[in-house]
Parts: C-alpha cells; structure tokens; sequence
C-alpha cells in the first residue's frame, strides 16, 4: 500500500539547535498512529513541519506524491492536511456556527469567499457534525463562551469538516474529563474511517487504550515503532522513556 | 430589515436633505466632514473587522486629492503652465501632468494610485508577516517619505501651498452654490453606497475571514486561507476610499497641501474610527463626523486647547471606551433590554458579592 | 577620498544622533511590547531641560556658563526619566499585551506634551548655545571633524557603553534582561515585573532626555522637535531587530550612513525616499530585523 505521508530524514536547525535530526516516519491510510516520547524528542516540531508551520533545514516531506516540504501553510491544507493545534485555536470572536462555515470543504480564494453562499448541502453537513460534536445547541454562541473540552471539540469539529486525508492532532484530550477523553478516543476511530490521524499524546493510558501502531520519538528521531506492547518489551525505550516516568513518579 | 434599521436610513435622509436647512458655510463643512467619513469607513474596515491599524491613510487620501486637483489646476490654468511652475522656473508641463488634463484619466487615478501604493506596500509587507505595530510603524515612514517627496519637489507640486486657486470643474464654477450642492449630494450618494457595499462585506463569508484574520491570523492559514490576499484585497480597498474622499474633498474645499496628508491628520484618521467605535461601520462615519465637528468648534473657539483636548481624547478613548461611541450605544441598549432581569438578579448578586468576602 | 571620509564621518555622526533617540524606544518596546509615541517628546522634555539650565546659569552664573552642559546632562536624563516613570504608572500600565491601543494613547499623551511646551515655552524654536569649548574642530588633512560632532559620538559611545554594563553586568540590568526575554518566567521567579517595567520605562525616558541634550548642540529646538525624530526612531528599532542592544546600533549606523551617503549622491528629499525603499527591501530578506531571537513560539 502506498504511504499517505512519507518525512524523509528530516531536520529542524533553530539556530544551531537541533529539533529534528533525520527523522522519518511513514503513514498509510485509515491508520491511527500515536507519536509519543519524552519532552524535547521532537513531536510537536514534526508536526510542525508537516504542516508547514516550521521549515525543514533538510530532509523532505512527500504527501501522496506531493513534495510538501516548501509549501506555504495554506496550500498544505488545500491538499487535505490538516492540524490541530495544542491549546484550542478557534475563532474566539465569531460563533461556533461561522467557525464551522470558515472550515467547509471549499474554494479559499479571495473572489470564491466573496462570491460564496451557504448551500443547503452545506447547512446540513455543518448540522449534521454540529450533532456529532454535541454542540449544536451552541452554534449561535461566540466560541469564547465555550468550556475548555467544548473548544477543543469544536477544533476537532472543523478538521472533520474539511475531510482531510490526512489529520495531525497534538494532545487532543489535554484539559478533557475522563467521560469527555473516552468519547474523543472514539471519535477518532470514527474519523480514521475515512482518513490516517497522526497524533502526539502523552497520556499513556489513552495511548494504551486507542492505539495500534505506535512510534516512539528521542532526540529528534525516530527510535522505533509497533504496537505498544512491542514497546513497552523494547529496552531502549524502557531506558529512556518509561524507565525515566517510572524513576520520576 | 427596514425596520430593524431605520436608524440607518433616517441618517442618511437627513444628511440628504442638509442643504435645505444648512448654511452654505455650514454645508460645505458637512461636506468635508463626509469625506472624512468615507476614509474612516475604509478604516474601521482594515482596523476594527480585520485587526490591521494603519497610520498611513493620509497618504492615500493626499494622493487622491492630488490627482483630482492637478486636472482642476490645470483647467483653471486654460492650456498654460500652472502658475507655481512658472514661479519655480519651470518652462514645460512634466510629462506625467500630462495626462491629467483628460478628467477621465484624473479621476481614475484618484482611485488607481493610491491603490497601488497600498498594494505594493502591504504585499510586500504582509507576505513577509510583519504584522501589528510593526506594520503600522512602516505605515508611518511612508507619510514622511511622501510629505517630504510633495515639499521637496516644489516645482512638480506646489510644495507647501499645495495646490489650489481653482476655478471650474468640467466647466462649471466651483464658487458657484448649485454646484457646491451637486458636489455635496455626490458626496452622500458615494458614501451610502460604500456604507452598503462594506455593510454587505462585512456581514457575508468575506467577513468572517476578516474577523477570524484578526483574532488569530495563523490559524486562518491553517484552514486554508491565505490570509496575505485577504489583507492586501481589504487594505487596497481602504485605500480607495481614502483616494476617492481626497478627490472629493479637493471639489468641495478648493484646497490640498503636505500638511493635510502628513502623520498628525494621519492619526486622528484612526482617532474618528476610535471614537466612533472601530468595529461598527455606521460608528466610524458618526465618529468622525462628531470629532470634526468638534474639532471646528474648539479651532473656531479656543484654538489653544484643540491639542489638549485632541490628547486627552486619544487617551480617554484607549482607557475608557474601546469600543467608542458605538459600544456605548450597543451596552445602553443592552442594559434596556436586560434592565428588569438585572433588577431581579441584583439582589443575589449583591448576597453572592457579601458571601465572597 | 577625503570626501569619502567626510561622508563616512557625517554618517557615523548622523548614526549616533539615532542611535541616541532609538536605544530608549528600543528599551521599552523590547521589554513591554509598548510602542511609546511619546517618546519624540520626552526628547523634547530633555532639551527644553537642557535650555532650562543655560538660561539658569545665563541668569545666575554667567561666569561659569561654560560647565552648564555638564550639568544639563544629569539634569534632562532625570527630568525626562521622573516625567516617563509618572506616564508608566498612570497610563502605560493599563496598556501592556495592547500595543495597538498605547500607540494611540501615548499619541495622546505626545500631543498634549507639545501644547504645553507651547505654551510654556512659546511657540517658535529656541536656540540652545553650545559651550564656547565645543566650538571649532580638528583639522586632518584638510578635512574639518567639528568638536560638537565628535563629543556626541563619545557622548553617544559613553552611554551605550554603561546601558549595556548596567544591562549585563548588575542584578537590576539582568531583571530588566530576563523579563525581556521571558516574562512570565521572570514573574515565577520572583521578579517583581511591574518594578522592572516602572524603571526599565524610566531608564528608556531618561535616555529620550540625554538624546534631547545632545540635540541641543546641533540646532535650535522647538515644541514639534519630537515628531521630527520619533519616525526616524521607530525605523531604527524596526531595522535593528527586537531584544538587544546591538541590533538598534547596527540598525541606527545603517541609517545613518545610508542617509548621509544618498544625500550626498542625490538630495535630502531622495535620500528619504530611498532609506525607507531600502528598509522595506531589506525586510523582505529578514522580516524580523538585523538581530533577532528565533523563537519555536508562534504569536
């Protein structure tokens, strides 16, 4: 099967500090993949570049047969990638149904946008995952009113309605009660159905209850990669990864 | 619709029925206070929806004043060199004055050069992401290099007198009240219409890019949009406004100089917005119409205390009303509607307040 | 070649001229994210100071006026460092994380500044004497250096030279330092940051007022003397880059040579025109100026 995305040794350089050394990683599509490692190994930066949010000093980032690694944020996401930020980055000042509407599937160009019109397709598909967010009954409200979780599904929300091929979630349950996480694990099982999610946690019981295949980052690279049992069995990681949780707590 | 916003219309009725019952002195004020309403509009755009604060806009109103008063300079000339070329020793019409006789072409430009100004200056600014201060810092150097440009080049331009002594516009003389009153009433016809056309951009899909470009523009970027041709589109447009308020303003006052374009008008361009509330449309035109009003007031009255109060009304506005004349307008409405609930909640919020402590 | 270094020279002089009117702005818009409109004015602040101090020893002293400067230096630093402490405890405060907004404010604030300079001082320009000791200049090679010139460049190098001792090498400069760098981390620590915003605002008013006492020496002054400079100013910060030191002197000598060496091929109006086409270029290579802090953090 051909890998959705594929990162090719790549590097980050923030001023002779180095984020990335070489990492590589590849994704193939419907699979949920968990990146997880100790702070500093990387994952956020990966993610970063991904979606073009940092540039790689070098290495390259294919999506399909896209060569991504140059191009501007926008263009990423036009092509169906899309990223989820740690802290929830909704439009605070608009309401959770205008968010929704920002995020459509559409034409982003200037004269498209002026031109645009809520189609009735559209209407119902904006209620329709409005429903399955659970705040459909919020949709006139600002999204500054929102609870913590609530914001966070709403971001969710808007990657889905994008229909990305490809989903980068960075923590998606930080701040999340435990009802609101199990819910949010499912969620993304439903999404994986229909594209492949990259995601950064760090909450190992969440990893251990939603994941299959897992790849473990350190010192900006990639250290190995199967499922969490296979993991947890691997020494390098116990060494440097759960033996140091373990030593910690 | 109509009804909800009857407010609306019945401001502009009035503002076209003035000259049946204005002075023409006061008249012609109004009328200049309404070309400082199409600029403020522009600037509510750009500031108030899309979070861009620009302290360039007299540039791009002098601009559209200067293209309109060189064709009136060189009518009122008849086919001879203008007079303030003549004294700087000039003995050939510059090339690009040129063009300018055709009124046509005048007018056009009036729009199109200050465009390009704001499109070359905010492309090659927002596309590198300097945004916020620093963006409205190099706003500013750009009203210094084009004051200097316009005294410096006296022979091109006038230099410090501006340009001015004209007579007739397509014939008809400028003096004259009827059309003054042609001109007032084109002023109100344009403002209306770029009232509606920014009401109708802020209220589509358009402006919800606008909105979510200033609360958080990388996250824009993130769904997709390009956030760079949002901004220069919607700066662009300020501009053009602020180049046809020049041109308008050139017709009914007879007069534009450097110092009208220069960093200080400039600045009280957003002082208007600010006062009337930066993210209400109908605010920005009532600003600045207030603020000017008041300004003739204090300059007719007490020229001396004009700055002082300028000063302190920059700094009560920051402090005391972000949200300018309009949010006082909108919470006074508010507190109406949620007067009765208020007064049964108050009891328990006063008991929740002495439980606090 | 002489000409060469003449211009060479008249750069450096016009670059420490910005250097001294931007280390202030650069000071408080590193630390506070504040944009100080009113910068331009305590400027201003310091050289009436300085012309405060002649009159003074015109009136009382005239047989010591040649040592007046020497106490106007200490005189403006201070008058314009108390008047910016009293602006940042009653205005600038409410305005931190609103760069925006205290733009317009200290706007304010600048414009009613200038009115009552003129309506202390009267509205014309008054001119400052420089001390009898700084007239004429060194002669080499046929070329002139003015003394006036070459005492603002030491003056200028003085200053600098303890801005950046006290930044580096005292506990309050690395206070100053850190809630630059990191304000909340700062405040975890222990730093009281209102306390470092109040002096650090302070010390940048009081390097506005010493700028204001060297203008004295190169012409007359006047109520709108700040506006002149403050664009100037901002350019020099913009160039230079946010957060050090060095980045304003490299942006102010950039300026200042550029300006003096277009003005000398082409004419003061141009040499405008072209220093800011050269600016706007120049961010397009590097939007965040000369000297800058790479951050893994987005807005």
């Amino acid at each position: 099967m051909k890998p959705v995305l594929m990162c090719c040794s790549v590097s980050v350089d923030f001023d002779g500090f180095y984020a990335l050394q070489g990492a590589d990683l590849k994704v193939y599509p419907h699979e949920v993949r968990f990146l997880i490692g100790p702070n500093g190994a990387g994952k956020t930066t990966l993610l970063d570049v991904i979606c073009g949010k940092t540039r790689a000093s070098s290495g390259k980032v294919l999506f399909y047969s896209h060569d991504i690694t140059d191009m501007p944020e926008h263009k990423i996401v036009q092509l169906g990638i899309s990223r989820k930020f740690q802290s929830p980055s909704i439009f605070h000042q608009l309401t959770v149904w205008e968010n929704m509407e920002l995020a459509l599937k559409q034409d982003r160009g200037l004269f498209a946008v002026l031109r645009a019109k809520m189609s009735e397709a559209d209407r119902d598909m904006i209620i329709t995952l409005l429903q399955r967010i659970e705040l459909l009954d919020y949709a006139d409200q600002k999204a500054c009113s929102l609870s913590h979780g609530q914001k966070q599904w709403l971001e969710i929300g808007m990657q889905l309605i994008q229909f990305p091929q490809l989903l980068l979630l960075d923590e998606p349950i930080a701040g999340m009660s435990a009802a609101e996480r199990e819910r949010t694990g499912e969620l993304i099982h439903e999404i994986a159905r229909d594209c492949a999610v990259v995601i950064v946690e760090h909450d190992m019981d969440f990893v251990r209850r939603f994941s299959k295949q897992v790849t473990v980052m350190h010192e900006g690279k990639v250290l190995c990669e199967g499922t969490m049992e296979d993991i947890q069995q691997n020494e390098k990681v116990v060494e440097i990864y759960l033996g140091r949780e373990e030593k910690a707590c | 619709m109509i009804k909800k916003n009857w407010m609306y219309w019945l401001f502009f009725l009035a503002l076209f029925l003035a000259p049946f019952y204005l002075t023409e002195f006061r008249l012609s004020l109004l009328g200049k206070f309404l070309c400082f309403a199409m600029i403020a509009i522009g600037i509510s755009l750009i500031w108030g929806y899309t979070g861009i604060l620009s302290l360039g806009h007299g540039v791009y109103f002098g601009l559209g004043a200067y293209c309109m008063a060189m064709y009136l300079k060189l009518e009122a000339s008849g086919g001879r060199l203008p007079d303030f070329m003549e004294w700087s020793g000039v003995n050939k019409l510059p090339w690009f004055w040129k063009p300018f006789e055709q009124p046509v072409i005048a007018i056009s430009s009036a729009i199109i050069v200050p465009v390009l100004l704001a499109m070359f200056l905010s492309y090659f600014t927002f596309r590198n992401r300097i945004k916020g201060v620093y963006f409205s810092l190099l706003s500013q150097a750009i009203v210094v290099v084009f004051v200097t440009l316009f005294i410096g080049k006296q022979e091109w331009t006038g230099g410090t007198n501006g340009l001015t002594n004209f007579s007739t516009v397509f014939g008809f003389s400028l003096s004259s009240p009827l059309t003054q009153i042609v001109l007032y009433l084109l002023t109100v016809v344009l403002l209306l219409s770029m009232f509606l056309f920014s009401r109708w951009l802020t209220r589509s899909r358009f402006g919800r890019v606008l909105v979510a470009i200033r609360d958080s523009e990388n996250r824009v970027r993130f769904l997709g949009f390009n956030p760079t041709t949002y901004k220069v589109f919607v700066y662009s447009l300020s501009a053009a406004f602020a180049g046809i308020a020049g041109a308008m303003f050139v017709l009914q006052v007879g007069l534009i100089s450097p110092a009208m374009m220069g960093i200080i008008p400039s600045i009280e361009m957003v002082l208007w917005v600010a006062v009337g509330g930066r993210s209400s449309l109908i605010g920005a035109i009532i600003g600045a119409i207030v603020t000017n009003g008041a300004k003739s007031f204090f300059s007719e009255n007490y020229p001396d205390i004009w700055l002082l109060f300028l000063g302190g009304l920059f700094i009560a506005v920051v402090l005391f009303l972000p949200n300018g004349l309009a949010g006082v307008y909108q919470s006074v409405k508010q507190r109406k509607k949620q007067g009765e609930v208020r007064a049964n909640e108050a009891s328990s919020h006063v008991l929740q307040r002495v439980s606090r402590f | 070649m002489s000409v060469f270094v003449t211009q060479l020279f008249n750069g450096l002089s016009l670059g420490s001229i910005m250097l001294f009117i931007a280390i202030g702005l650069a000071i408080t818009f590193g630390l506070m994210g504040v944009i100080n409109m009113a910068h331009g004015e305590l400027i201003m602040v310091g050289a009436y100071a300085t012309y405060v101090v002649q009159q003074f020893f015109a009136q009382y002293a005239p047989q010591s006026m040649d040592y007046y400067y020497i106490i106007a230096i200490p005189v403006s630093f201070f008058v314009s460092a108390l008047l910016g402490l009293g602006l940042e405890k009653s205005l600038i405060r409410h305005l931190y994380h609103r760069p925006l907004d205290s733009l317009l404010a200290t706007w304010g604030v600048s414009l009613i500044l200038q009115q009552m300079a003129r309506t202390i001082f009267g509205a014309p320009n008054v001119a400052v004497l420089p001390p009898e000791w700084l007239d004429g200049g060194v002669r080499v090679a046929g070329m002139v250096f003015p003394y006036k010139r070459l005492f603002i460049l030491a003056f200028v190098a003085v200053s600098i030279f303890v801005l950046y001792m006290y930044l580096n090498k005292t506990a309050a400069g690395r206070r100053i330092r850190a809630v630059t760098l990191n304000r909340d981390m700062a405040a975890c620590l222990g730093i009281s940051t209102q306390k470092v915003d109040a002096y650090a605002f302070a010390i940048g008013s009081g390097f506005a007022g010493l700028a204001g006492c060297a203008l004295t020496l190169i012409g007359p002054i006047g109520p709108t003397i700040g506006t002149y400079y403050i664009v100037d100013a901002f350019m020099v910060v913009i160039l230079g880059g946010v957060g050090k030191v060095i980045g304003t002197v490299l942006g102010a000598f950039g300026i200042g040579l550029i300006g003096t060496l277009t003005e000398y091929s082409t004419s003061a109006t141009m040499a405008k025109v072209i220093t800011f086409a050269l600016i706007i270029v120049f961010l397009q290579w590097k939007p965040s100026g000369l000297v800058s802090m790479k951050t893994r953090s987005l807005d």
